[in-house]
């Protein structure tokens, strides 16, 4: 295969050598894969963006609460502040983006229909980051698609590499993951270098290494929502840093591999499975009590 | 395959909460509505391991019962199918049972009846929506859902290597051609599993190759998607 790539370094030479940016990579790596033309891995995309966009579209208008009454509404109460940005300290682009990764999240927790990019738990970071910000800089919808194949390639590093299942690695392998790829989908966006986008994933990975997984009474609602919503805020820093000509001391492939180190050595306890952490505070245990789990 | 796709870390397109309790429980009942060829007028599943625990939460009960109505992992109405069953005339059971150590802690088994006709399907959620069909009736198999070149066939025979020779016959008049077989055999029974490279078998044609001496039923499972 031609564009084949598992680790960031391989991604970088193949850029390098056809001089292409990483999301046309990641098209032609896919269009090699299934046999298939470019225009078929596209529109599969287009459809991967609709549907994030309707999840928040529909996201920041509804007050649903979610049958446990743990979350719901918070997406629209964010929106609303956009009217009123005196009050926030975050800008239009931070705010917004919270709003939409909190739509996302909620949409999920609700039953609604979402992109599991890459997973359901962390579904609200990339649509939050790159839809926001998209918006900011009028990125006609072709750029965006640039931003979600880019984010995509990471992702599929990441996957090689370590793993994107909080059952497996915590919440450093949903949330964390999805921060990393948003920070490069981003960064491509601005037309930052191949380079800098893999800086940008490698800087966002490393602040979210060791972030475990303990949801109250296992569902993906609390603190899954308000940890892809503060996710953004993390991917468009890291975006910036790595725009500002800022780099990673440590080579993104590296830091991968830290990832699956500290996953092999979380307990189990750690890993989605609602018996650590967050999910056995005193909170954690009353809910755990209403679901009827203990 | 061994290489990751691109959708599979951009998707699958999906009604939350979880890509394992909702999208593959949902794929499950998918898979074993078109291994039962019709929608059953009775299901019963069992439950197993963290599918039992927490399946009120993820609705993975809602979904099972939502792929046995044929509904996507995208659709929405996975919310209210239990209102749609009832409206269908679909009688459901939902009991938490342990089906013995050897199952993937999310694992499912249902009893699909329709009059007369019964089927008992296993399946597993092995992650990330990813799912694995591992008992029908009593024979043990493998199916998974994966996406891929791949068509697979299931074909319920007398146990005679014969019948899967005028199968193979009847496949290449099709232009079909056999990848791979595995077969499985319980009580003069087999249940072969085969893989076709081509394109798709449609309804008719597989009845057509249910009317060969000695098959009981022949099943075409490749309109699953999502």
């Amino acid at each position: 295969m031609k564009y084949s790539f598992k680790t960031a370094e391989q991604l970088l030479k193949l850029c390098k050598k056809h001089n292409l940016p990483i999301s046309l990579i990641a098209k032609r790596y896919e269009a090699e894969r299934c046999d298939k033309p470019i225009a078929t891995v596209r529109r599969k995309m287009k459809q991967a963006r609709d549907a994030m966009y309707e999840a928040v579209r529909k996201g920041i208008k509804s007050d649903e609460k979610t049958e446990t009454k743990m979350t719901g509404g918070d997406a629209k109460n964010l929106f609303k502040q956009l009217n009123n940005l005196r009050n926030m300290m975050g800008n239009k682009v931070t705010v917004r983006a919270m709003a939409y990764a909190t739509a996302v999240g909620e949409q999920n927790a609700n039953m609604g229909r979402i992109v599991a990019f890459p997973t359901a738990g962390g579904a609200g970071v990339i649509p939050g980051t790159l839809f926001s910000c998209a918006e900011h800089f009028h990125a006609g919808k072709r750029k965006l698609l640039r931003g979600m194949f880019t984010s995509a390639a990471i992702g599929l590093i990441i996957a090689e590499g370590a793993t994107l299942s909080a059952a497996k690695g915590g919440c450093q392998a949903e949330v964390g993951a999805a921060v990393s790829m948003a920070a490069a989908g981003l960064t491509e966006m601005r037309n930052g270098t191949p380079e800098q986008c893999v800086h940008a994933a490698a800087m966002a990975l490393k602040s979210y290494l060791g972030l475990v997984c303990d949801p109250l009474g296992g569902l993906v609602e609390v603190p899954c929502i308000k940890r892809n919503a503060l996710g953004c805020m993390v991917a468009i820093g890291a975006s910036d840093m790595a725009i500002a000509e800022v780099e990673s001391y440590i080579p993104f492939d590296e830091v991968v591999g830290a990832m699956k180190e500290i996953a092999e050595i979380m307990s189990p306890k750690l890993r989605e499975t609602a018996l650590g952490g967050l999910a056995v505070t005193k909170t954690g245990i009353e809910i755990k009590r209403k679901l009827g789990l203990i | 395959m061994s290489t990751h796709s691109i959708f599979d870390i951009a998707g699958p397109i999906m009604v939350g909460p979880s890509s394992s309790h909702t999208a593959g429980a949902c794929k499950i009942g998918q898979y074993a509505r078109a291994l039962f060829h019709k929608t059953p007028k009775k299901v019963t599943f069992y439950l197993h391991g963290s599918f039992g625990e927490v399946y009120k939460g993820h609705a993975t009960d809602r979904a099972l019962l939502a792929g046995v109505m044929k509904f996507r992992t995208s659709d929405t109405r996975i919310k209210t199918s239990f209102d749609i069953a009832k409206e269908k005339g679909i009688a459901y059971k939902f009991i938490k049972k342990d089906l013995g150590a050897k199952c993937h802690p999310n694992t499912v088994k249902m009893v699909l009846e329709s009059g007369k006709e019964k089927m008992t399907i296993t399946g597993s959620s092995i992650g990330g929506g990813m799912i694995e069909i591992v008992k029908l009736n009593n024979f043990e198999i493998s199916l998974k859902g994966v996406a891929g070149k791949y068509l697979s066939l299931v074909v319920s025979h007398d146990d005679n290597p014969e019948i899967i020779v005028k199968l193979g016959k009847k496949l290449k008049a099709l232009g079909l051609k056999i990848a791979n077989i595995e077969s499985t055999s319980y009580k003069k029974k087999t249940l072969s599993v085969l893989s076709i490279e081509g394109k798709r078998i449609t309804i008719p044609e597989a009845k057509e190759m249910e009317t060969i001496e000695g098959v009981d039923f022949v099943r075409a499972l490749t309109k699953i998607d999502n």
